[in-house]
């Protein structure tokens, strides 16, 4: 990891007054993700309140998670929390039958000390159902970072990597196949192609991949990674909690989401893998300097990647037309915001400021670098990067700029464009495929939209729809 | 601990933000975690609010929960006083800060020494009143507060309009059609020559609080928010109030005579009389009465309804499909359960069963079992009703969007009955319509569907009993269902092959 993050780079610290949706929102995609799952969020009527609210229509599904909802004899210890617990988790067990039991600790439990780490391995033997605990509170994160605390619970689950094993199965399988080598002539090359292919891609060590991405992308990601002959050997998490990848110190792993940065201590201080950093595979621009990054870590040249990307923003001609020259504003509020800004700079747009809950700087090290390589070729100045910002200051700073578009949260889009400011509500782009060379394209659809809405509407003379304001409010 | 999927009514935050951010130039601030200020994007999006929602955290943190808040929220609230310059800052506890048990109250008293805003501290227990009751109360808090305010500084000005006059009370953000209902009220005591002296909290200032004594009478719409204040009113300022909702053709005349009482105990003179104008508007200007009587209605007599939602628009709806169209309500509820003695007192004679819960699992399960025609209530049944194949109306909150219509789509007076005979006629018809399809073979290729919402079935249909299921016509494929179920488990029998359900249907009909 490059240490090289140059002075240039302004970072600053606001009072941390903003809006941002809280860290058990992770358990909607998660549980969507990870197949046979249940998360149980042990809250309050304010964590339910939350998630019904936000996951909408969602919570008619029948989905894989509950609240626990504390009442006032849970909070002063009249009831046995240890039993409550059980109690729910057996009726979970018996009406879903999952195959793990993810405890989500919001700020109650926290408050209240409640000991779910101490808990979960006494109630696992009894139930015989693994129950991860992950702490997933307002009090520590913000939004996406609900998604790293669980991940970085179950990467303590993997399973160990012993290569020893693996390398004596690789003889058998061979053998077996020379055991069938009566098999027609055809049918033989198929199969010395294909072990040769699979030579080939077993060249490089143990790759795992973390972060959670819908199943489709995380297969284009791995056959774009396979196109350079480098063999994805598995994801944290996996779409099974029963297929979780093997860890171990000869492995290495790499992320495809800038909020992981527990996920990616964990592996490396408690599971001894290697870490590879490198940008986000957030744009074109990202995907290609993501590969490039991993590819030259295992000693691989790249093949026709240049090409690729280049083909790829051939693709998105019509899009950047529309944004060149246009300013932006991140209010700051999924962690996403540097991947973001840096690919929209190279679209050519100009970004007024990246707010950002919080920047792991060691974590990220390689996409600032890249950022700031980025502002460097396309000779715009690094935009300045606020953390923890404050919404009210914000909106006084965009008063001023006046940006083409505000990438911001839902309490805040609508009063902007009644302002007369374009917005993106920032969370789509936490739900939207936006990974990899193909997704490229979905991310600009989501930025241009409320440009392209208001090409259609520009004339109508109605772009301000506040009535005059006498105050000097906002 | 409780499992929980869904809730109807929301923590008691939701209900003091949504009074505070209903007045006019009032700030709250929340003792809360990062991420709870989800109230914003509700008011934002729901209401499809201009304006940035009046509400901002005062962030309770790691550092918090080890040091204490300290300065923070003080500085947090002169900060805003600057900023906003409000009249009145409400500082809001949320179920987290109310286990942390810091003096809230030495706050505000601190605050208000050096802001020029007025601050008060919402009294709420987070863990024994709901969104509903939270609300009810602060808007009380609020209002005596002030009063008490303006009776020390000796403003209190107690002498009544010259004309008789009236307070609107209860109509407020996030609630169910309020700013229709609002203006639909406003029309209605118009033509009774009533004048509006203050509408509250929705749209109302905190400064003019203290002019609500001048009304002759104040107008209770809704029986959730609203009564606490005018209960004090009633106490301190013997102001008279009117809590019966003018929901439906008979409720409506009900509520306006009750207005024609207290009018005619303080005039002297003049005495009115609305009793014509109570014929005309039943007669000729709603529609809904005459649409009871016509043949389209007739269609629906004995129809089973199920009716589920907040105290008042279940029991409003209840006694109008009973009453007004005689349609059959099977099973009415509300998952009001701090409200149940006059909810049930409401429905008496109006329905066969009644349900108090806020689970709504038992909701689910109460409906696939009587299988009405139609179902009224909230967002809720409407999904149970999407899986069931049931039309469902839209009567109470909790909402979606969808029920924050653009047009004029008012519950109270007389449009309003109008509003819900359409509700009413079109949920049936829908209902009919796919009927008609599935017996002339419209659609029937879709896939059984399971009937209860709880997941404690323990049968299973071989392929060839689900084929035969699936060519049994769609309106008794449920029942045919649920019959064949109830006699394999009266015998024993796990595994329904088509010769049981044949089975089921000679004993049935033996």
């Amino acid at each position: 990891m490059s240490n090289k993050i140059s002075e240039t780079l302004t970072f600053e610290c606001e009072t941390g007054n903003y809006h941002t949706f809280c860290p058990i929102s992770c358990v909607a995609w998660l549980y969507q993700k990870i197949e046979d799952s249940f998360f149980l969020v042990v809250g309050t009527k304010t964590c339910g309140y939350f998630l019904q609210n936000a996951l909408g229509v969602m919570i008619f599904a029948e989905p894989r998670y509950a609240m626990a909802e504390l009442e006032e004899g849970d909070i002063s210890a009249q009831l046995n929390d240890y039993e409550e617990l059980k109690r729910l988790c057996l009726q979970i067990k018996k009406d879903r039958n999952p195959s793990v039991i993810i405890w989500i600790g919001t700020c109650t439990t926290e408050i209240i000390k409640m000991d779910l780490e101490g808990m979960a391995p006494k109630l696992e033997n009894e139930l015989g159902i693994p129950i991860i605990v992950a702490r997933a509170n307002g009090l520590d994160y913000a939004f996406t970072q609900g998604e790293d605390t669980v991940s970085a619970a179950m990467a303590h689950r993997c399973p160990e990597q012993i290569l020893l094993i693996e390398r004596k199965k690789v003889i058998q399988d061979s053998n077996i196949q020379n055991f069938f080598s009566f098999l027609s002539l055809e049918k033989e090359e198929k199969t010395i192609n294909k072990n040769k292919n699979f030579e080939k891609l077993k060249k490089n060590p143990p790759l795992v991949l973390f972060g959670s991405l819908p199943s489709t992308v995380a297969s284009q990601l791995s056959s774009e990674l396979k196109r350079q002959s480098v063999q994805v050997s598995g994801w944290l998490p996996a779409q099974r909690y029963t297929d979780l990848p093997s860890l171990g110190d000869q492995v290495y792993v790499c992320g495809v989401n800038p909020f992981l940065s527990r996920t990616a201590t964990t592996l490396m201080r408690r599971r001894k893998c290697k870490l590879i950093g490198a940008p986000f595979p957030i744009g074109p621009d990202g995907t290609r300097a993501w590969i490039e990054k991993i590819c030259s870590v295992f000693g691989i040249q790249t093949e026709g990647l240049g090409k690729r990307e280049e083909q790829i923003w051939e693709n998105l001609k019509d899009y950047l037309d529309l944004v060149r020259g246009k300013s932006v504003f991140f209010m700051g509020d999924n962690l996403l915001e540097i991947s973001l800004a840096r690919f929209l700079i190279r679209c050519g747009m100009i970004v007024y400021e990246i707010g950002i809950p919080y920047l792991d700087k060691r974590y990220q090290a390689a996409e600032l670098l890249f950022s700031q390589n980025t502002c460097k070729n396309m000779s715009i100045p690094m935009p300045r990067i606020v953390e923890k910002p404050d919404n009210y200051n914000q909106i006084q700073r965009m008063r001023e700029l006046k940006p083409d578009l505000a990438i911001t949260g839902m309490a805040h889009a609508n009063p902007l464009e009644a302002r007369g400011i374009n917005t993106k509500w920032s969370v789509e782009f936490t739900f939207a495929q936006i990974h990899g060379f193909t997704n490229a394209r979905d991310v600009l659809e989501l930025v241009t939209r409320p440009l392209r809405r208001n090409n259609n509407l520009e004339n109508l003379g109605w772009s301000n729809l506040t009535k005059k304001e006498t105050k000097n409010k906002v | 601990m409780k499992l929980a999927y869904w809730m109807y009514a929301g923590p008691a935050h939701i209900g003091t933000l949504r009074v505070a951010s209903s007045f006019k130039n009032v700030h709250a601030i929340m003792h809360a975690p990062l991420g709870d200020d989800y109230f914003n994007v509700m008011r934002s999006m729901l209401e499809r609010e201009r304006d940035f929602t009046p509400v901002t955290a005062s962030i309770v943190d790691r550092h918090v929960l080890a040091r204490g808040s300290q300065e923070k929220v003080v500085d947090n609230i002169t900060r805003k006083d600057k900023e906003e310059r409000p009249d009145l800052i409400v500082l809001t506890p949320t179920c987290t800060s109310s286990i942390l048990q810091e003096d809230l109250q030495n706050f505000v008293d601190r605050a208000s020494i050096t802001s020029n805003s007025d601050v008060i501290l919402a009294d709420v227990n987070h863990y024994r009143v709901n969104e509903l009751q939270a609300a009810d109360r602060t808007l009380e808090q609020v209002v005596r507060y002030y009063l008490e305010k303006a009776r020390r500084q000796g403003t209190l000005d107690q002498s009544i309009t010259k004309e008789p006059s009236a307070n609107i009370i209860g109509i407020f953000t996030l609630g169910f059609h309020n700013q229709h209902d609002c203006r639909e009220l406003k029309r209605l005591l118009q033509d009774l020559n009533i004048k509006i002296n203050k509408i509250i909290p929705e749209g109302g200032s905190v400064k003019d609080l203290q002019y609500l004594p001048k009304a002759w009478f104040n107008l209770v719409p809704y029986r959730e928010i609203g009564l606490m204040t005018a209960i004090y009113l009633e106490k301190n300022f013997g102001m008279p109030y009117i809590s019966i909702t003018p929901m439906g053709i008979v409720d409506t005349a009900e509520c306006i005579r009750q207005i024609e009482k207290h009018v005619n105990n303080l005039v002297s003179n003049k005495k009115v009389n609305y009793e014509p104008y109570i014929d005309q508007q039943t007669r000729f200007v709603s529609q809904a009465a005459w649409f009871s009587r016509s043949i389209d209605c007739q269609n629906l007599t004995g129809k089973k309804a199920v009716v589920f939602g907040d105290a008042t628009h279940a029991a409003s709806i209840t006694r109008i499909l009973a009453r007004e169209m005689g349609i059959r309500v099977s099973c009415t509820g509300t998952y009001c359960k701090h409200d149940t003695e006059w909810f049930k007192e409401q429905v008496q004679g109006f329905c066969d069963e009644i349900l108090i819960t806020d689970d709504h699992t038992k909701v689910g399960d109460m409906i696939a079992r009587i299988e009405p025609s139609a179902i009224f209530g909230t967002q809720m049944e409407r999904h149970i009703g999407k899986r069931l194949d049931i039309p469902c109306g839209v009567i109470s909150s909790p909402v979606h969007i969808q029920n924050f219509p653009l047009g004029y789509r008012p519950f109270l007076g007389y449009e309003g009955t109008n509003q819900i005979a359409d509700l009413v006629y079109n949920s049936f018809t829908l209902g009919m319509e796919d009927h008609l399809l599935e017996i002339f073979g419209g659609h029937d290729t879709k896939e059984v569907i399971t009937k209860s919402l709880s997941t404690d079935t323990d049968l299973t249909w071989n392929h060839e009993s689900q084929l035969e299921l699936n060519k049994i016509p769609g309106f008794v494929r449920g029942k045919i269902k649920r019959n064949t179920e109830k006699f394999a488990r009266q015998n024993n029998i796990t595994n329904i092959t088509v010769e049981i359900m044949y089975a089921a249907k000679e004993a049935l009909s033996a």
